[in-house]
């Protein structure tokens, strides 16, 4: 139906995008690293300024291309280093978030939330689960998926065509 | 019609304040309108108001601009997005001049078609709001407004013209058919999956003409839109899938919490791809989580340009 490929096969790796805030998020995953937590590998990191720089566009644009997942994180509210720009993310990231069910995109593989730089613990945690979740859900429908109904109207003309008879659309209507 | 009348009374007395004056005329057939741009007297006779005004006039003002004192005739629907833009400071008020009157729905063209065949056949079509009398192929015939009308007058719950200055005729105490968006609840019972391959399908007949763009009144980027920009590349030439359901993406998004669902988009579509869908389902998230009808006040702020620091809507994501 929707093209996916199936189960993961052992060891695969996922794709999944992380967008962390250079202040708060990305010193928090650092700390991780420092102290050696360990983490799944399947995250590959984008520095952002803030979460504020973070358009929706960017995730739909991941997920569009084939991310199994992204992730999200900024400095928790009230902690950003440039006082609001969290703020107005976490309301651009709801609506994105809860928009993404009506184009069939499972909104479970976008995922935003909030990482100080010294919550090393945390990091982890949130990595480790996210990833967990997407592995669940196996990599991402491909977008050359669809019924392919129109395909089949294409045979459908191509045959009426050939036999001599109008496109069904030029046909007279009953 | 009444209204119709004072209308172009309202308009003959207002004409040497302004430049021009948007509406609709009588287009090809009794089943279509075309915008029309009353300049002189004479015009004003060329005036129409009926069930296929679909036209939102408010999209030409992009183009106006600079200083033009310009009026519109508009529904309750088109009013919004002019509220929208004065909001957005796009527009200024004091060149705008908002003929207004009370209207009972218009219908769709694709619901004719679906219905009787082949809308050349209609020779006629009135509706009151409840019922629509047609003449098809010589044969009088009846059907409920709601079964023909567009989508979005359905769930109306603005059929009078919003902060007009003139207001012709009597109020329209049309309600709106459902509170709830039954299209879309019925989209939302399909799985995931088959939303997705739902999609697919749709926007692989999309030929990314940017028809729903053009005819958007909030889209007034123009040459600056983000589909033509090549520094970031945010699309490709190619008419794919995955171009195309980025392009939806990207009016979607620019439109959160500034979509006035008057449902040009999906009108202008040479394809009939059902792209209201997300405009509406977006609107609708819009409401719920920040209770806001964009263009119905032009005082307020757009959601996403104000926030609050503790916000009781939004769920706490760890």
């Amino acid at each position: 139906m929707s093209g996916s490929t199936g189960l993961l096969t052992e060891g695969q790796d996922l794709r999944i995008v992380g967008f962390l805030c250079n202040w708060c998020s990305y010193g928090g995953a650092d700390t991780a690293g420092v102290a050696r937590f360990e983490q799944p590998t399947d995250l590959r990191v984008i520095r952002v300024p803030c979460s504020g720089r973070i358009d929706p566009l960017f995730i739909a644009r991941a997920l569009l291309s084939g991310a199994d997942g992204v992730l999200v994180s900024g400095c928790h509210p009230r902690d950003c280093h440039y006082a609001e720009g969290n703020f107005y993310a976490r309301r651009r990231l709801e609506m994105l978030k809860q928009f993404l069910s009506v184009t069939g995109i499972d909104p479970e593989r976008f995922h935003y939330t909030w990482v100080s730089a010294s919550e090393g613990q945390r990091w982890q945690d949130v990595v480790t689960s996210f990833t967990e979740r997407i592995r669940k859900l196996g990599p991402a429908p491909k977008m050359s998926g669809g019924t392919g109904y129109d395909e089949e109207c294409l045979k459908e003309i191509a045959a009426a065509v050939s036999l001599g008879e109008q496109c069904p659309c030029h046909k007279e209507k009953a | 019609m009444q209204a119709l009348a004072e209308l172009k009374d309202q308009i003959r007395k207002a004409l040497p304040e302004l430049d021009v004056v948007i509406g609709w005329q009588q287009g090809y057939d009794a089943l279509h309108t075309r915008p029309l741009f009353i300049r002189s007297e004479e015009d004003i006779d060329k005036l129409v108001v009926n069930e296929f005004c679909v036209v939102n006039p408010s999209s030409y003002l992009r183009e106006m601009r600079g200083g033009k004192k310009v009026g519109l005739v508009l529904k309750g629907c088109d009013s919004r997005s002019v509220i929208q833009l004065i909001q957005e400071e796009l527009l200024n008020k004091d060149d705008l001049t908002i003929f207004g009157f009370g209207c009972n729905g218009v219908l769709n063209h694709a619901k004719l078609q679906a219905r009787f065949g082949d809308i050349g056949y209609i020779e006629s079509a009135e509706s009151d709001g409840n019922t629509v009398n047609l003449v098809v192929a010589g044969n009088k015939e009846t059907a409920p407004f709601a079964e023909l009308c567009a989508e979005k007058c359905l769930t109306c719950s603005y059929p009078n013209t919003l902060q007009c200055s003139h207001f012709a005729g009597e109020e329209s105490d049309k309600k709106a058919e459902a509170a709830q968006d039954k299209a879309l609840e019925e989209f939302e019972q399909l799985s995931m999956e088959e939303r997705f391959a739902f999609w697919q399908d749709q926007m692989r007949r999309c030929i990314r003409c940017y028809a729903c763009r053009n005819a958007c009144p909030m889209c007034v980027c123009k040459d600056h839109c983000l589909a033509n920009s090549r520094q970031p590349k945010w699309l490709s030439e190619d008419v794919d899938v995955q171009n195309n359901f980025m392009f939806q993406m990207i009016h979607v998004m620019h439109l959160t919490g500034r979509c006035v669902e008057c449902g040009e988009c999906e009108r202008a579509c040479p394809m009939d791809i059902p792209i209201m869908l997300l405009r509406r389902k977006m609107a609708g998230i819009v409401r719920d989580v920040f209770a806001y009808n964009a263009g119905t006040n032009a005082e307020d702020t757009s959601p996403l340009m104000r926030f609050e620091v503790e916000e009781p809507t939004i769920e706490e994501r760890h």
